[in-house]
């Protein structure tokens, strides 16, 4: 424990990087999510192959998916961008599907009803759909947050410096307190920014407080997790 | 895309055959670790699912274990139980790794599956006198499959994917060439790492998602357009 008492300024240093990459890659992540799954959900045709491409993208492992998209791509593997370009694809994997199914729950009827009352397809988007598909967008995105904050400590294993540094430091200098506290730093963070997005879900959507669990349950993963 | 000739190359040398760290020898370790690893987890977590599915006792749990799990991350619990164990001990200390991992798919796909049996049959089965080792048998355990196979699918990658990983302990694999030739510069070599393990998991999820529809019950395949069979709903 001395370890972690002597090393606190190091732990935060190493959590706001993490964080930061974290941050760019899920909001990336959402805004390329909401057009992709928009159109996924709006037309039928391209729904299959986008959730099918997401969803292989999402199957490949991490580390090989680190050196394939540079190597498709041209830019260099040893990088920062690297590390969050692997992290958006598989929030934007995730989100797509939330997406889609979110606008799909939403009721026909009421849709009917928005447009008889004279909403034009882009105020219905933004006034009734999005609205009313939220609950389920939002638990896809607690889910891709969660597993984004974890996922990203295997940049170290390309030379990506952000709180899986402790894990690699940890295991040379063989102190089991530094990787202790760099798994607790990671599950503290990814359970914070859980709790955050839960409760920006309520004030944002009042409407669902009485039956989180319900919609929650409704999130629809590709397959595999964060590893 | 010269890359990917020196990669192909790289793949198809012929001392990619020889030695300790010979492409099959790899492969061969890639999969022994993750079957072991899902079986061992499966023992433990498909009757412990069944029971939750069957009783709907212990649900919560099942939910908060499975939700808590995503926040691990995988290579640190990796890292943590081999300085635990020893680092004479890797291969023990890694297969733990990989069935904590496993278990939460594993189990959310065990009573997920249970759970969404329609309440209708079940009371049908038990009307018809089935016992409830035979309501659960005969009904639950065989309309849930599909979901429970989704499980072991979505267990199996995750699986898969922190193999890879285990090369940076030692613990050979296909990661070893990508783990071992970035320090070195050797990008053909981690490129050609990367392709094959990439090819495994999208071989093993195609397999396992061939499984997932040859386990729905045979009554009901002319109905399975119903979407949610195709993957394990996730919980938060």
């Amino acid at each position: 424990m001395s370890w972690v008492l002597d090393n606190v300024d190091l732990i935060l240093q190493l959590a706001v990087v993490h964080l930061r990459q974290c941050v760019i890659a899920i909001l990336l992540g959402s805004l390329i999510a909401l057009p992709l799954g928009w159109v996924a959900w709006r037309y039928r045709l391209v729904r299959g192959p986008v959730i099918v491409l997401t969803g292989l993208l999402y199957t490949i492992p991490s580390l090989a998916l680190l050196i394939l998209m540079p190597a498709v791509l041209g830019y260099s593997a040893i990088s920062e961008t690297n590390l969050v370009v692997a992290l958006t694809i598989y929030a934007v994997a995730i989100l797509v599907r939330s997406v889609a199914d979110g606008l799909d729950s939403v009721d026909a009827a009421v849709r009917q009803a928005a447009t008889a009352m004279g909403y034009g397809g882009f105020r219905r988007f933004w006034t009734v759909d999005l609205p009313l598909a939220g609950p389920v967008i939002l638990a896809g995105l607690r889910v891709a947050a969660v597993s984004t904050i974890s996922l990203a400590t295997v940049g170290i294993l390309i030379g990506v410096t952000n709180l899986g540094y402790l894990f690699e430091n940890g295991l040379q200098r063989r102190i089991v307190a530094e990787v202790l506290a760099g798994v607790l730093a990671v599950v503290v963070i990814a359970l914070v920014i859980d709790l955050l997005l839960m409760l920006a879900g309520r004030a944002i959507m009042p409407w669902t407080r009485a039956s989180t669990n319900a919609t929650a349950r409704r999130v629809r993963l590709p397959v595999r997790a964060a590893a | 895309m010269n890359l990917f000739a020196q990669a192909f190359a790289w793949l198809f040398a012929p001392e990619r055959m020889e030695g300790t760290y010979a492409l099959p020898t790899l492969l061969g370790q890639h999969l022994l670790y993750t079957v072991i690893s899902v079986l061992i987890a499966a023992a433990i977590a498909v009757p412990a699912g069944w029971a939750i599915g069957h009783t709907g006792r212990g649900r919560e749990v099942a939910v908060g274990i499975s939700g808590a799990a995503r926040a691990v991350p995988s290579f640190g619990l990796m890292v943590l139980l081999v300085l635990v164990l020893g680092v004479l001990r890797i291969p023990e200390a890694a297969v733990v790794t990989f069935v904590l991992l496993a278990i939460p798919s594993l189990l959310a796909g065990a009573y997920t599956g249970i759970e969404a049996v329609d309440r209708h049959v079940i009371d049908a089965a038990r009307a018809m006198g089935m016992t409830e080792w035979q309501v659960f048998w005969k009904v639950e355990m065989r309309l849930g499959l599909p979901l429970l196979v989704g499980g072991i699918r979505a267990a199996t990658l995750q699986v898969i994917a922190t193999v890879t990983i285990a090369a940076y302990v030692n613990l050979g694999g296909l990661g070893w060439p990508i783990i071992q030739g970035i320090p070195l510069r050797r990008f053909e070599q981690v490129l050609g790492g990367a392709i094959l393990v990439a090819l495994l998991a999208l071989l093993v999820d195609l397999l396992l998602a061939l499984a997932q529809r040859m386990a729905v019950p045979t009554g009901l395949r002319t109905s399975s357009r119903d979407r949610s069979t195709a993957s394990v709903p996730a919980s938060s």
